[in-house]
Parts: structure tokens; sequence; C-alpha cells
């Protein structure tokens, strides 16, 4: 073996190529098949997308790197279900580009945080989380209120992750702007819209207490409002129920 | 430096820095409505000072040939330079954000001053600023003294240093201002992630072309590790930042891959990252200077093959075991698991081979700190590999994963193996570049040794128990079967180590000033001539009274 390897020793392409051999099996091997093997993605019937404003809610999650403290993936062992709920399927995160399962849990788990508690206590919360928390450690984000949203380009991220593969409609993509403004506005003539296109359950309020204008805050209320209820495949899983639909039974 | 340059060489870099500038302007034009515009901006104003740089010298002589059969060493000393600014910048960003979890009220009410933005400002400070700079300059010398042969020219190595010092840049002032695409290790964006794929071919290719002009038949055993650890790297970099940008004047990219599948990249690009980036480059340099210090040739070269040709093949499917009991196939987990025990077997290997070297120096590492800080490395890079290995397995991951359990190993690798043969690299080049007998001051290197030891036994130990501590509390049961501990009680725990781990970062910090200071004055400070010198130099004696 080792005269062997003296010969290889001798040639800086054949050790090139040597190294790209047998660095690539394992990531072939592993990556490979989770794009071809129908189970490894439940197919539920009733997966929805993100609206305009969750999205952007969701990038403002991403930009403040709130994935740093707070994981959103539920793990198969009883205390994790028991504190925070029914364990995380891959379906719950199949539109999310990236994932944000996260790796560290300064903060809780997030994955069953939306609807558990209101607009109110998440706005009191992020403003001054000592107020509600006093033992936190969470920074203050009282600036998110005095943020106004920038939604004139959501169309256009509408667009790019339709590209990667999110089922957004052409009639979603051009009513992106007008959609993120009438979610936060629920008297006004659009906020009929909103539901039309993204179901009756979607939540269509002033996230932030303030109809007045749309805030960042609006947007990251709205968005940890709707982690886990995307569908609801998991909580059916953990009901015992048949998760995996027929294409045929939508 | 630049004078050193042939007249053709500096016009190139003019040219490369102005097709830099152009692009920077570019990018500002099409972003002045999005964070991008700043990108932009700050892309000009670094090509258009290395414009004005080489504007200054342009009219120097032509450099005599004598060069040529001189090895290439000014980017290696302005790379050292380099090297010790981003470990002070990302070791007090550490300590900051360190601060953050004891204090959280130290934000002023700013977004930049948050814990979530900070904390990729600190990884990427430390593992890409500090480490990446340390491998780049370091690969400079090795592959040079162990070819023997010069750099093929002048312009590619400044254009790799430079290149990647300026994606720096870009992902540290990205992270202040919001921009990331939040991926772990791979935050920065679409723009980014290219210029750092051109100037990684560049790399790749000059490491090549290196090669190629070597006087020795046989590639040294730590370009095996260098060159893996450029391959390698390139390949993850590659696949897992893979987007869609929204459009080209916007900084946002959406990534190709969604849910399960991208969170199987993630993590393949993650694990790999800490074992070509942190791990192989190290190697690499463990290889060279660690027998170059001791005087001892390396002790086994079977072992050095098997435990390189292992690290290579397992390591690529260890990443999943980041992902146990997660939505990943049960199949996926189960490999990763393996691996990761397998990878225990060339990880020792590596770490015996180096121990062992030492056989026969041990009064070296006794009276050297230089060496001794090798020697510790190696130790901890044995040992942060055993626990690596250990935290893979299932039933241990279920009580270690998202607690401090995992930042604490993560710290012994990066303090322990990572950064202390850092020092004891850069500790022996850097008075071989500046031609100078010895450190400026053996005793703070001392001085730094132990300031690196302590600091790294505080965080580690402050980790360890937190992290258990923590996954202990989330799962403990009372009598009536229910939960015992609410997590904000597990938070408060959390507390008392959350300030060790604050003061140990401060000691490694510290450690890292001191180095800086001493590299600085080795480089200032000519050694004063010994009258003995002198005179065999026949210099004219000093007066000295009384005589």
């Amino acid at each position: 073996m080792a005269e062997l390897h003296r010969k290889l020793e001798r040639t800086a392409i054949g050790f090139v190529l040597a190294i790209i051999g047998v660095s690539s099996i394992g990531g072939l091997v592993e990556i490979a098949p989770l794009f071809t093997i129908d189970e490894t993605v439940e197919k539920v019937g009733d997966m929805r997308v993100y609206t305009p404003l969750e999205l952007a809610g969701r990038n403002i999650y991403m930009r403040e790197g709130c994935y740093a403290c707070h994981s959103q993936m539920i793990r198969t062992l009883r205390d994790e279900v028991e504190r925070y709920g029914p364990y995380s399927l891959a379906v719950e995160s199949q539109y999310d580009h990236p994932m944000l399962w996260g790796s560290k849990r300064t903060g809780p788990d997030l994955a069953r945080v939306g609807g558990k508690y209101s607009d109110e206590w998440h706005v009191a919360h992020l403003a001054d989380p000592r107020a509600v928390v006093p033992e936190s450690k969470m920074p203050a984000y009282a600036w998110l209120q005095r943020n106004a949203l920038q939604t004139e380009d959501l169309s256009a991220h509408l667009v790019a992750l339709r590209r990667v593969g999110v089922p957004y409609t052409d009639e979603m993509v051009e009513n992106a702007a007008r959609d993120a403004f009438a979610q936060a506005f629920p008297d006004s003539a659009m906020a009929e819209g909103v539901a039309e296109r993204y179901g009756e359950d979607t939540n269509i309020r002033a996230f932030d207490g303030d109809p007045s204008r749309l805030t960042e805050m609006d947007a990251l209320v709205a968005y940890l409002q709707i982690i886990g209820k995307l569908t609801d495949a998991a909580q059916k899983n953990a009901a015992g129920k048949q998760v995996v639909q027929a294409e045929e039974a939508e | 430096m630049i004078a050193r340059l042939t007249i053709a060489e500096r016009q190139i870099g003019l040219l490369l820095a102005g097709l830099v500038t152009l692009m920077g302007a570019a990018l500002g034009i099409l972003g002045r409505n999005d964070l991008l515009g700043y990108h932009g901006l700050l892309i000009t104003i670094f090509g258009a000072v290395v414009m004005i740089a080489l504007l200054r010298n342009i009219d120097a002589p032509e450099p005599s040939e004598s060069r040529l059969s001189e090895y290439y060493d000014d980017p290696i000393r302005f790379g050292i330079v380099l090297t010790m600014i981003w470990a002070v910048f990302g070791m007090f960003i550490g300590v900051w954000v360190a601060s953050l979890l004891a204090w959280p009220e130290l934000t002023f009410d700013a977004a930049w001053a948050s814990f979530g933005r900070l904390r990729p400002v600190h990884t990427t400070g430390v593992i890409f600023g500090f480490g990446g700079n340390a491998l780049i300059t370091t690969s400079f010398h090795v592959v040079q003294r162990t070819s023997r042969a010069r750099l093929p020219d002048q312009v590619s190595p400044w254009f790799v240093l430079l290149g990647y010092n300026l994606f720096c840049l870009l992902a540290v002032s990205g992270y202040f201002l919001g921009i990331t695409q939040s991926k772990e290790y791979a935050e920065p964006e679409w723009y980014a992630d290219i210029w750092l794929v051109i100037v990684w071919v560049t790399y790749f290719v000059l490491y090549l072309r290196t090669l190629a002009r070597r006087q020795e038949p046989h590639i040294y055993v730590a370009n095996w590790y260098y060159m893996a650890f450029i391959l390698v790297v390139a390949v993850l970099h590659i696949v897992n930042n893979l987007a869609v940008p929204v459009s080209l004047g916007s900084a946002k990219a959406y990534s190709l891959f969604s849910g399960v599948q991208d969170a199987m990249t993630q993590w393949w690009y993650g694990h790999n990252a800490v074992a070509f980036f942190l791990t192989a480059g190290f190697l690499g340099m463990m290889y060279y200077y660690m027998p170059k210090r001791a005087e001892r040739p390396i002790y086994s070269y079977r072992i050095s093959i098997i435990s390189f040709w292992g690290i290579t093949f397992l390591y690529l499917w260890a990443g999943s075991h980041h992902l146990h009991y997660t939505a990943l196939p049960h199949w996926v987990q189960t490999l990763g698991m393996t691996f990761s025990i397998m990878l225990l077997v060339p990880s020792w290997a590596s770490a015996g081979n180096a121990l062992l070297t030492l056989n026969g120096a041990w009064h070296k590492v006794r009276d050297d700190a230089t060496l001794r800080f090798m020697m510790v490395a190696a130790v901890f890079y044995g040992l942060s590999t055993f626990e690596g290995s250990f935290l893979a397995i299932r039933a241990v991951n279920s009580l270690s994963h998202y607690t401090d359990w995992t930042v604490g190993h993560v710290h012994a690798g990066a303090l322990g193996w990572v950064a202390m043969i850092t020092f004891g690299a850069l500790y022996t080049l850097t008075p071989a570049m500046w031609k100078r007998e010895r450190m400026y001051s053996p005793r703070l290197v001392e001085v730094h040794f132990w300031c690196a030891v302590i600091g790294t036994l505080i965080y580690v130990f402050a980790m360890w128990n937190s992290g258990i501590i923590q996954g202990l509390m989330w799962r403990t049961y009372n009598e009536s079967g229910t939960l015992t501990y609410s997590f904000i009680e597990s938070l408060v725990a959390m507390h008392p180590y959350y300030i060790a781990r604050t003061v140990g970062g401060l000691f490694f910090l510290v450690g890292a000033a001191v180095g800086t200071y001493n590299i600085i004055m080795t480089i200032r400070h000519e050694p004063v001539p010994s009258r003995e010198r002198m005179e065999a130099l026949g210099a004219e004696r000093p007066l000295v009274a009384g005589e």
C-alpha cells in the first residue's frame, strides 16, 4: 500500500482526483436519495404557502438571527413532545427556503408557537422581553415597531421563491405588496383578497395593535403566529390519523 | 512590497483592482434602494484603496532578477498581521456576545448590537477571518518550503489574500447591516459567495502551479491536507450556497433547497466546514510546523497515509449526526452516527502521530512555549474528536443536542486545537519571516500560552456543566409523571456558567492581544547585536564609561 501511495504522491493531478473521488461518496449517498425517495417528505393536502406579510416576517426572523437561539424542530422524544407539542414532520418545512430548524435552544423551541400566545403578548415581549418574562435573556426588539415594513419588492420575492419550487400563483405574485398591507388591516376592502388567495383560516388583523401603519413588528408577529400552522399534519399524526393523502383525495 | 512586483504585475494588479472597483460601483448602483448599496460602496472603496496603493509605486524600477532564486514571502508577512487583527477582532466580539447572554440589556436599543446579529460576526470573524487567513498564510509558506519552489507569480497570491479578506469584510459588515442567508457558518449572501468562488479557484490553481514547480519528487503530507482543505471547501461552499437572488439589485436570495433536503445539505456543509476548514487545513499546519519546531521527523509515514484518507473519506458521511431525532429519515441519521464513530480511528491516529513525533523532544516542550502550544493543540484535537464521536451517538445526542454542551465541544476544538496550533505556527513563522533569531519576548509567549490554556479550560468546563444541567433539566420528570422544570428555570440555572464562560473567553482574548503585541514588536525591533557579534563584524566598539 505504501508503495502505491508513493506513486500517487508524485502526481498532483492524480492526488486531486483521488481526493475528489474519495470525498464525494458520502454526500452523494446521503443527500441525493432525499430528492428521489418519495417517503422523505409526507404528501399532505392542506399545506399552504406563506402570505407575503408572513414571508416578510420570516425574513426579519432570519435577518435578526433568531435561529441562533430558537430551534423550530421538535424531536421525536417524549419530553420534547410534552413540552412543545407534536413532533415536527418534514412536510412542515417543505416551503422553507432555507429551513430554520436551528441547532441551539438558548430560548425555547418555536415549532408550535403559532397561536400559543396572543398578538399583544408577542408585541409586549418583543418590545421588552423582561417586562413579560423577568428572567429572559432575549434582546429587546422595540425598534421593530418603529421600522416601516418594506413591501414594494415582495412580488419579486414571490417570483424568486416560485423559481425554487414554492407554488405561488400569478395572482399571488401580482397582489403581493397589497396583500401584505391588507393582512394587517382587517377592515380594508383588500382584506378579502388575502383570505381568498391564502385560505379562510389566514390570520388577518392588526398584529402590532396599531392599524395606522404597517411595521416590521406586524410582519414578525404574523410570521410567529403561523409557525407550525401551515398544515395540521403533525397534529393528525399525533392523534394517530393517516397523514399521507392520496392525490385524488384532494 | 509593491516595489518588488514587476512593472507588468503592477499593471495587472491595477487592472484587477479597477475591475473590482467597477463591479462594486455596478452593485452599488443596482442596489441603491437596498442594503446591497452599502456593500457596493464597500467593494468600490476596497478596490480604490488597492488601486491607489499600486499607483503610488507604479513608477518604481523593475525589481532585480535575483528575486526569482528566493521564496516569495511578502504576502505571508502581510497575512500574519491580518491573521492577528482578525483574531483580536473575532475574539473580542466573542467575549461581547458571551456577555450579552449574561447581561442582555447591553444592546443600546440598536439593531446591530443584538445577539442574533453579533453572533455570526463572532463565528465568521474567528473561523473565516482568523482561521482562514492563518490557513492561506501558512499554506503559502509550507507549499514553497516543502516543494523547494517559489510561488509561480506575484499577483495571484495577493489576489487570493486580499480577495479573501474582502469576502470576510463583506460577510461581517453584512451581519451588522442585517444581510444574512441564515445558514450557519454560510451566512454571506449570493454576491459574496460568487466572489469567494472566484478567489478560491485562483487559490486552487496557484497551489497546483506551485506544486508543479516543485524540486521534490514527492508531495509532502502537509500539502495533502492543504489540498483537501482547498478542494472540499470549494465543493461544500458551492453546493450549500446554491440560491436564486430576488434581483440583481437585491442582497437577498432564496436557497435552492428547502426543508429536509436543505437541512441535510446545510449540515453536510456545516460538519465538513469543521472537517476540512478547521481540521484538515490545520492538520496541514501541524504536519509542517510541529516537526520543524521539535526538530524531529514525523513519527510514522504510514499512519499519516491512513489518517489522511480516513478523514477524507469518513467525514463527509458524518454531517447527519446534527439531525438526530429530527424529520430527517432515520437511515441517514444512522449512517451519520456510524461514520462519526469510525472517524475516531483516523482522528486519534493523527493526534497520536503528532504526540509521538515529540518523543525525544519532550525537554523542548517543557522549555519552549511555542512547541507547547502545538503539543496542547494535539491533545485537544484528540480530546475533541473523541467528544465529537461520543456526542454523535444518538442516545447521547438526545441529551446534548440544542444545549451548551455542543458549544463547549466546538470551543474545545476551536480554542484548544485550531487557535493553539495557529499560535504555535505563527510563533515559529514570524521570526523566520522577519529574519529574527526568536520572538521579541519569549516570556510573553509563555504568558500567552497560560492565558490560552486557562481560558480554554474555564470556557469548556463552564459549557460542559451548563449543557449537561440544561439537558437533564429539560427531561426531568416528577413523581406525578409531568415535566419538573419550566424552560425558564433551565435558563436561570445557566446564568453563573454564562458569566464563567465570559471570563474564560476574556482570558483567551487577552492572550491573543499579548500575542499580537509580541508579533508587532518582533517585526519592529531589530535585535540589538551583541558586543561579540559587533566585534566580529568589525564594527566600532561603543564607548563605555570607565574604560
